[in-house]
């Protein structure tokens, strides 16, 4: 008598395992987003192409449970090439030798998780908006979504409608005689259907204005690159039609082009002042406040020439006046000024203008949280 | 790729080169899997179980390895009557004889071993089925967050089962408290004695239990089942006749398998050098006699000598600072350092001590100290989630730095004290 039995079952719809993969997914990018700030301002994310995987250090989601201390407990291991008393084995954690197999648990708390910088910015930017956006005249700024309203006898089957095509089904049998819900026949399967909804919205732009003086170390240059790095990831993804400025400046300012704005550094000293001249000369000839909103964001090392101050405080409050928000960051680098720039904001007294101080790389991302969340309480625009 | 008809005839071969040999494996089921499929296998270690994301992690985690090219599983063979074989898909045929010579002799092992004698092999995957079912069911009827953190509490402590108690008398306690229940079922002390619990929660603690009940001998005698697969896999690819070809890639892959490794045993060549030894030194019928009546600490104590801890050039070794650093090379240490993290299958001994400390209803375990201490973070993560199933303030006796402590969670935060 035959032993055995052969089978080879068409597996393609054995899906069992995807809701549990999927769920372990979700804890994954749980544990991304309580980490974001940590990994946003990797430098190899910051440089990487458009839609490229990145690479990133994620926690690994634990299974807790009563286990021994790994590092205390003693192991037995192969030598094979004479290895004595005293000698090392390795430098980093090897995985215990545990009852469950080699390799059950894992031999770091970190791996190494995949993501498209897309997934990324959608996790970053969930909740984050251009605050104290207004409507204005000339209707640029268009953002999309879609909107499940119409239901069709013809469909995917993953948008069946199923109550409705239940009350079909009543609805057919009712009309033979035989009321109840029995034999489903394809005319009674509806789809729900979507359309695209585009809002118009606001048109806006924002000024990003960065000093690229001397006194810009490498660690201030990477903390401002990045801030603005992922501030027009964020308004590319988010805003149809948001346009952006970019304008460097050490003790005069100009206006560049993106690439120029984030690869090149200058050097010299510092005079703030010229890029608030610019970006309120920028606003008046192209982007008159009634048309559009606009925000500005500068970010500096504080380090200004004294004598400029002044003049700086002034025609920063001239840009609040014409802007919906104007964002301050400083980055206090390793070598501590008594800032003079920042001490020297405080003098305007405005819920549009908003300072934030950055000390490590991480703080890129609250910095982000701060500009673009909810603006100040009362929601006053520029006085057109 | 190897086709249907061959792959018949070489099942039949192989099974016949077994039977010479005197393996009695159970009747078997070979079915032929994709990748994806195999991997969920091998993540679940069964083809129906219960939901759980930690199933999820683990099939990244093989998926990963085989994406890497780290680690390939060719196939995964479970405790069930008929036997069950899966072969990965696009196995070369060589590779399909391999595992299955490999799979019959798992095959007798689960059937002769003593410490399968009562995992129910005939029912496990219907009964398995039909509680995942029940569990789909109560994420229905309570949600499924509640259900999840329900299941991450149970497997919590999956670990903690007596399994001298056989599963399927899971459900039926004696009346009276801990006094005639076993101290070491701490997770049948609390489905039992659990406060608050409903019964859907008190039917996947069950669940769980049983499942726990059913992989343990699996667990306890890895060393045993791969050491015995992998020395008839090695006597039955010999006997057949291979081409030159053949003989070069069946050699390759079996290097593969026993590749030794300075950060762990490697218990496919642990055990093939004991089995192999075995049958050296005391003949056949003591080979058999091993793999009827060991599990892997066992086997340790009975066949490990000097000369296999020498030859294979064993060593205790640990973390000193930060680096990792040999600390003994004398073959008794070394044995008993490897049966003592054998022991339990790896899991820290702990027991009930009473369900009722303070005389408030509160848990009280207390972790059997041999001379290795708990990882204290993991022990605070889990203390909570202990109390969660059990519904009142736990608490937990253990030993650090020589000094007896007392970790307590009230529901609060972990609260830690000397005793």
């Amino acid at each position: 008598m035959k032993q055995f039995t052969v089978g080879h079952e068409d597996w393609s719809l054995h899906r069992k395992g995807l809701p549990d993969q999927q769920r372990h997914r979700e804890k994954v990018r749980q544990a991304i987003r309580e980490h974001l700030s940590d990994i946003i301002s990797e430098e190899s994310i910051i440089v990487s192409e458009e839609d490229r995987v990145v690479k990133i250090p994620v926690p690994a989601i634990r299974e807790y449970r009563f286990r021994f201390d790994q590092g205390r407990q003693k192991q037995v291991g192969h030598g094979g090439d004479g290895l004595e008393i005293g000698d090392m084995v390795a430098g980093g954690c090897p995985p215990a030798l545990s009852g469950k197999g080699a390799g059950t648990e894992p031999g770091s708390d970190y791996y190494e998780a995949e993501i498209t910088l897309d997934e990324l910015s959608e996790l970053m930017f969930e909740d984050l908006h251009l605050p104290n956006l207004r409507d204005k005249p000339r209707p640029q700024l268009v953002t999309e979504s879609v909107d499940f309203r119409d239901v069709r006898k013809r469909g995917p089957a993953g948008n069946l409608d199923r109550r409705r095509t239940i009350k079909e089904t009543f609805r057919r049998n009712a009309l033979k005689g035989r009321p109840g819900l029995q034999k489903f026949t394809p005319e009674d399967l509806r789809y729900r259907t979507w359309n695209p909804v585009r809002r118009p919205e606001s048109a806006a732009v924002v000024l990003a204005m960065m000093d690229t003086s001397g006194s810009m170390g490498p660690f201030e240059k990477h903390v401002a690159r990045s801030f603005f790095f992922w501030m027009v990831r964020f308004l590319k993804t988010r805003y149809d039609n948001v346009e952006v400025v970019f304008l460097a400046h050490h003790t005069e300012a100009r206006e560049t082009t993106q690439d120029e704005f984030f690869s090149r550094g200058e050097s010299g000293g510092t005079r703030c002042s010229s890029v608030y001249r610019l970006a309120l000369d920028i606003v008046a000839e192209r982007y008159s406040p009634r048309q559009y909103n606009v925000y500005a964001f500068h970010f500096s090392d504080g380090d200004n020439l004294a004598s400029d101050n002044d003049l700086c405080v002034a025609l920063a409050g001239q840009l609040v006046g014409v802007s919906n928000l104007v964002g301050y960051g400083e980055i206090e680098g390793p070598y501590y000024y008594t800032s003079t720039l920042r001490s020297a904001f405080k003098k305007i007294a405005d819920p549009r203008f908003v300072t934030v101080v950055l000390r490590d790389k991480s703080e890129v991302y609250s910095a982000l949280r701060t500009f673009f969340r909810a603006g100040p309480a009362d929601e006053v625009g520029p006085d057109a | 790729m190897h086709d249907m008809e061959s792959l018949e005839k070489d099942i039949e071969e192989i099974m016949a080169a077994a039977r010479q040999y005197g393996l009695d494996h159970r009747d078997m089921h070979f079915e032929i899997c994709p990748p994806e499929v195999l991997y969920s296998f091998g993540a679940y270690r069964m083809p129906t179980r219960f939901g759980h994301w930690s199933f999820g992690k683990a099939y990244q985690r093989i998926k990963t390895e085989y994406d890497h090219n780290l680690s390939r599983m060719y196939e995964m063979v479970i405790n069930t009557d008929p036997c069950y074989a899966f072969l990965l898909q696009g196995n070369t045929r060589i590779q399909n004889r391999l595992v299955i010579a490999h799979a019959l002799a798992h095959s007798d092992f689960f059937k002769h071993n003593a410490y399968f004698a009562r995992t129910a092999p005939r029912t496990v995957l219907e009964s398995m089925t039909v509680a995942a079912g029940r569990i789909r069911n109560y994420e229905q009827a309570y949600g499924r967050e509640r259900v999840e953190q329900f299941l991450d509490a149970a497997l919590a402590v999956q670990e903690h089962v007596d399994y001298h108690h056989s599963p399927g008398t899971g459900r039926r306690y004696p009346a009276g408290e801990s006094a005639s229940h076993s101290k070491n079922d701490v997770l049948g002390f609390i489905a039992r004695f659990g406060h608050g619990l409903e019964s859907w929660q008190r039917d996947i603690l069950a669940v769980v239990r049983e499942e726990s009940l059913y992989f343990r001998p699996q667990l306890a005698t890895k060393l045993c089942n791969e050491g015995w697969a992998t020395f008839w896999h090695l006597k039955i690819m010999h006997h057949l006749e291979l081409t030159e070809e053949e003989t070069v890639d069946f050699a390759r892959m079996h290097a593969q398998l026993v590749q030794p490794s300075r950060l762990r045993v490697n218990p496919y060549l642990l055990g093939l050098s004991i089995f192999s030894d075995i049958d050296r030194r005391w003949g056949r019928d003591t080979v058999f006699e091993a793999r009827a009546t060991c599990d892997d600490p066992g086997l340790l104590r009975n066949y490990l000598t000097e000369e296999l801890v020498r030859k294979m050039d064993l060593f205790v070794f640990r973390r000193i600072g930060y680096e990792w650093r040999v600390v003994e090379k004398d073959w008794q240490t070394v044995r008993d350092t490897l049966i003592q993290n054998l022991f339990n299958c790896g899991h820290p001994y702990i027991l009930v001590e009473t369900g009722d400390f303070n005389g408030r209803g509160e848990l009280y375990l207390k972790h059997y100290y041999e001379g290795v201490e708990l990882d204290v973070h993991y022990l605070e993560k889990t203390l909570p989630l202990v109390h969660r199933l059990w519904g009142r303030p736990v608490h937990l006796e253990t030993v650090l730095e020589e000094k007896e402590m007392l970790f307590s969670f009230p529901g609060d935060k972990v609260g830690k004290r000397l005793i």
